[in-house]
């Protein structure tokens, strides 16, 4: 009997996190969905149009259509095309960006798979996707496919050093690789005390005063970095030579159809979202509430825990999604040989730059 | 019993990454079992805007991503290295026990970045991170005319006439060309091409 239940409380084990994953690919895909349509509409608004109107109340249900055609169209793959590639590169471009939400935290107790490499595997995760990219453009068998592709990768491998450099110089303040030990630092649940521009002990007030960005003023430096560096990543614009639609028709996706094309653009959005939440559990406060406590007045105390934490993170990385969108619809295209000198003649001396005030900072203030 | 039943939390992390492959690969599936199937000759060929596409894109290309990613290569295994002294230089504990522990890491880390960045300083001086742009060449024809023959052209300032409503427009000169003799029918003559297996 004994053995039974033991048994039992095992199967319970594995069905929770099946669950887990289930909900997280959900979230993955709904938000994915979701963000499309948001874009469709920032940016009709940005240009001053009315965007998607005909499909449901204010057309929101316009992207479910969409999927929905995309599910019923012909699956093509070119005669000249490498078939095994071809077919495996969208589930892997999706699946990483997947796999990258299953270590970021939600909130206080509230995280997929606690790793202890937590930054490092996200970081990996994100390199990953290239591997998809590169797949897929050398897969297909198609000059602009094969074009983007490699603009893709040596965009996404330049611009993952100031991010690596970046992120590097929050680790070292927060000194732990553990996504959800770097969340709890910056608010009232610290217990390792934090201090406001490193002169106002800020650990019983906790709020904005304890983000990462505020404990150590020179990560917004690395922030802005962070967030250039994280565009470049989801080859978005101002970054997206890699699919410029005025020259190489669409990059590396152009050769896809149907739900495999679906996969490779919903991966777009939902590394978005990923790439967000990573910049905001690291510079900014992650699940934390930026309202702090005022004396008797515990704002910061009532609006902490699991629910609170999950809607704090969600509005933050909605909000730089928004940028991220607002950002796309305002710059115009980056030329290559200005993409490549941003890289490595601004953005790199100036993370390295903020890894070397991060060390004396450290060691002086904290 | 109880840390027989726990999973690891990579094995939570190879649980997403079953089921994530799974439910991708079951909803192309159920795209397969959806979608019409037709292919044809003309479908199948790669896309090049209409154009008959020509040759193979499986070719040596351009070097300059080459470069990008020794560059890369470099920093990346520098990253590596700094990703595990980064938690460790500033650990209260390790302070504690050894007081200079920290500012000495923390030259032996300025040290090492230090060689590397000499090496992206050299990349630099030496136009690696360039891109490299084909020479601009400026046209060049040889005349006879000299340039202050242009210069005083462009020199040339044009008075503008006064505008007047009242009078009749001049007559601009009359000498427009007449319509000549038929002109031959355009050349252009469009071809469709035949699917094979029509």
């Amino acid at each position: 009997m004994l053995k039974f239940a033991t048994r039992f409380s095992e199967l319970n084990f594995y069905i929770t996190y099946v669950l887990v994953a289930l909900l997280l690919f959900s979230f993955t895909a709904v938000f994915a969905l979701f963000a499309v349509y948001a874009e469709r509409k920032v940016s009709a608004f940005i240009q001053d149009r009315l965007g998607p109107m005909e499909t449901g109340k204010f057309g929101s249900l316009q992207t479910i259509a969409d999927i929905l055609k995309m599910l019923q169209k012909e699956l093509i793959t070119p005669a000249a095309a490498d078939k095994v590639l071809f077919v495996a590169a969208p589930v892997i471009i999706f699946v990483s960006v997947y796999m990258g939400f299953a270590s970021l935290p939600w909130g206080p107790g509230l995280i997929p798979a606690s790793l202890n490499l937590g930054v490092l595997y996200v970081f990996a995760i994100v390199s990953v996707e290239a591997v998809g990219i590169l797949m897929a453009g050398w897969g297909s068998n198609n000059k602009y496919s094969l074009l983007g592709a490699l603009r893709s990768i040596a965009q996404v491998i330049s611009y993952e050093i100031p991010a690596g450099i970046a992120i590097i110089s929050a680790v070292m303040i927060a000194q732990t690789l553990d996504l959800q030990e770097i969340a709890i630092q910056q608010g009232v649940l610290s217990t390792e005390g934090s201090k406001f521009l490193g002169f106002w002990d800020v650990s019983e007030t906790g709020g904005i005063f304890a983000w990462n960005i505020f404990r150590a003023p020179h990560l917004i430096v690395a922030y802005v970095v962070y967030f250039i560096a994280s565009l470049a990543e989801c080859n978005r614009a101002p970054f997206d030579i890699p699919e410029a639609e005025s020259e190489l028709v669409s990059g590396f996706h152009t050769e896809y159809t149907g739900i495999r094309f679906a996969f490779v653009f919903l991966a777009e959005y939902s590394m978005m979202f990923l790439v967000g939440m990573f910049g905001v559990i690291l510079f900014l406060g992650g699940w934390n509430t930026p309202l702090p406590n005022i004396g008797n007045i515990k704002l910061a105390e009532w609006t902490t825990g699991a629910a609170w934490g999950v809607f704090w993170i969600a509005a933050k990385v909605l909000l730089v999604v928004f940028v991220q969108m607002w950002i796309r619809w305002t710059l115009p295209r980056f030329r290559v040989d200005h993409l490549m000198d941003l890289c490595w003649k601004v953005l790199t001396p100036l993370a390295f730059l903020c890894m070397a005030i991060s060390g004396v900072w450290r060691l002086l203030i904290m | 019993m109880e840390q027989v039943s726990q999973l690891s939390e990579f094995g939570k992390i190879f649980i997403f990454l079953i089921l994530g492959i799974l439910l991708v690969t079951a909803t192309v599936f159920l795209s397969v079992i959806l979608a019409p199937k037709k292919p044809t000759y003309l479908k199948l060929t790669s896309y090049e805007c209409g154009e008959e596409p020509t040759g193979n894109s499986w070719i040596q290309f351009n070097s300059r991503f080459y470069v990008v990613a020794l560059i890369f290569l470099l920093f990346d295994v520098e990253m590596v290295f700094i990703f595990p002294w980064a938690t460790v230089f500033g650990q209260k504990s390790l302070l504690a026990a050894a007081p200079m522990w920290g500012w000495l890491t923390l030259i032996e880390m300025f040290v090492f970045v230090g060689i590397l960045i000499l090496g992206l300083v050299y990349v630099w001086r030496r136009g690696d991170l360039d891109w490299i742009k084909p020479a601009q060449q400026i046209p060049h024809v040889d005349i006879a005319i000299p340039k202050s023959a242009y210069d005083r052209i462009n020199k040339e300032v044009y008075v503008v006439r006064s505008f007047n409503a009242g009078t009749e427009p001049e007559p601009i000169s009359s000498d427009v060309p007449k319509p000549g003799p038929s002109l031959s029918k355009p050349a252009f003559k469009p071809t469709f091409r035949k699917p094979n297996n029509g």
